[in-house]
């Protein structure tokens, strides 16, 4: 198994997505970098797992559940939640638009 | 002699015997801090209240030791930015477990050390807050992400310090700055009011000037919390036990490149130094050199 290769257009496709500004030569630069990554990903391809049972998470914990109660200890009020936010409303966060109306 | 120089243990023993005081220890590790933290950029946040908050503790385990913190703990008292520009001025409004289990057990947070910004790095060039030096050598880096805290240790500013590690934050800086990290299994430390890098691998743990030290502050910070659904509910083992049983007979094997560069330089000599301590102490000594890193346990594990 081979993974795919990120060309140019994928990274630039990625960082519209993310809103980060790339230029073309960076494009190239990231694309390089993401295949580099990729290849230590086909090199993992390359050990026999076959006989190894698979392993998700080393604590062994199985759903871990908790009582359906409210936690006042670890509760913050609106004013603690919004003490460091940088613009707020009511009691709400403020944040930009991201998703289109329509 | 300069009590910041002090490692955990003989603190906490020349504390409890009352051969210093709290106000001599802290005035030596603040003496070091004034000296050193500007050209060196180790401590982004200090608490002043650090050795009043010290005295109060005489009894407890850590007896008011001054400990660093690296700055992805949330600390009610202490401005905490994960050493990112976004979170310039953010006061925590709940405190970490790690680092409320460290207070209780007689712990002081002297400040909070310098990252690479929200842990993404290894070499603590990435702070908004520009990079560490490391304090054995300022023209060289002191390694990452818990880059201020392995500086801490190496250059005194405290006598233990709290790191965390996803993929080599803890143990890689230690190994540049010369001190011990210890990263713990997954899950027997709590990440509750850690700030996250990868939330399936993050292992808070201990840094310090010794083994044994590391040991001793992984016995006040390790176990079950409730706010972190990944902690281990197994009891925690007192980590000191064994400690002085020695290397005899253990199989110790070093891995290495071997490449004129190399050759011949302090840090290259000094592994080899170690490698001659171990044999000398019992252990079964393995060098090879030019070994595959790259899934070194699946090709060489057993």
């Amino acid at each position: 198994m081979k993974s795919a290769a990120i060309s140019a257009s994928d990274v630039a496709r990625i960082a519209t997505l993310a809103k980060i500004p790339v230029t073309t030569a960076e494009e190239k630069k990231l694309a390089i970098g993401f295949n580099a990554t990729l290849s230590v990903v086909d090199k993992l391809f390359s050990i026999d797992t076959s006989t190894v049972a698979g392993t998700h998470q080393v604590t062994g914990l199985v759903n871990v559940f908790r009582e359906d109660e409210v936690d006042v200890v670890h509760m913050l009020s609106q004013e603690e939640a919004l003490a460091n936010a940088s613009r707020y409303y009511n009691g709400f966060f403020v944040v930009d638009q991201i998703i289109e109306q329509g | 002699m300069k009590l910041n120089t002090l490692t955990l243990r003989q603190a906490i023993k020349k504390l409890r015997q009352k051969e210093i005081s709290h106000a001599e220890l802290y005035q030596d590790v603040h003496e070091a801090i004034a000296e050193k933290n500007e050209a060196l950029n180790i401590y982004l946040a200090l608490d002043p209240e650090a050795v009043k908050k010290a005295e109060a503790k005489p009894d407890a385990a850590l007896a008011g030791a001054p400990i660093a913190v690296k700055d992805n703990f949330l600390t009610r008292e202490l401005i905490t930015t994960a050493s990112a520009k976004l979170l310039e001025g953010f006061r925590p409004p709940y405190e970490s477990t790690v680092t409320t289990k460290l207070q209780r057990a007689g712990g002081v947070i002297v400040g909070k050390t310098n990252m690479d910004a929200w842990a993404h790095g290894s070499s603590t060039e990435t702070s908004d807050f520009g990079p560490t030096k490391n304090p054995r050598n300022p023209a060289h880096l002191p390694g990452g992400s818990s880059g201020g805290s392995a500086a801490a240790i190496a250059a005194d500013m405290c006598v233990a310090a709290l790191g965390s590690e996803t993929a080599g934050s803890i143990r890689q800086p230690a190994s540049w700055c010369g001190v011990v990290g210890v990263k713990p299994t997954y899950g027997r430390v709590s990440r509750y009011g850690v700030v996250a890098m990868g939330s399936s691998l993050d292992s808070p743990g201990p840094m310090g000037k010794t083994v044994s030290d590391c040991a001793l502050l992984l016995n006040s910070i390790a176990g079950y919390d409730s706010q972190d659904a990944t902690t281990s509910d197994r009891s925690v083992p007192d980590f000191t036990r064994g400690l002085d049983r020695g290397v005899k007979n253990m199989k110790i094997g070093l891995c290495y490149v071997d490449h004129p560069k190399l050759a011949g330089t302090p840090a290259s000599d000094a592994v080899i130094q170690a490698g001659k301590l171990f044999e000398m102490a019992g252990a079964r000594y393995i060098a090879r050199a030019n070994l595959r890193f790259l899934l070194a346990k699946s090709h060489y594990g057993r």
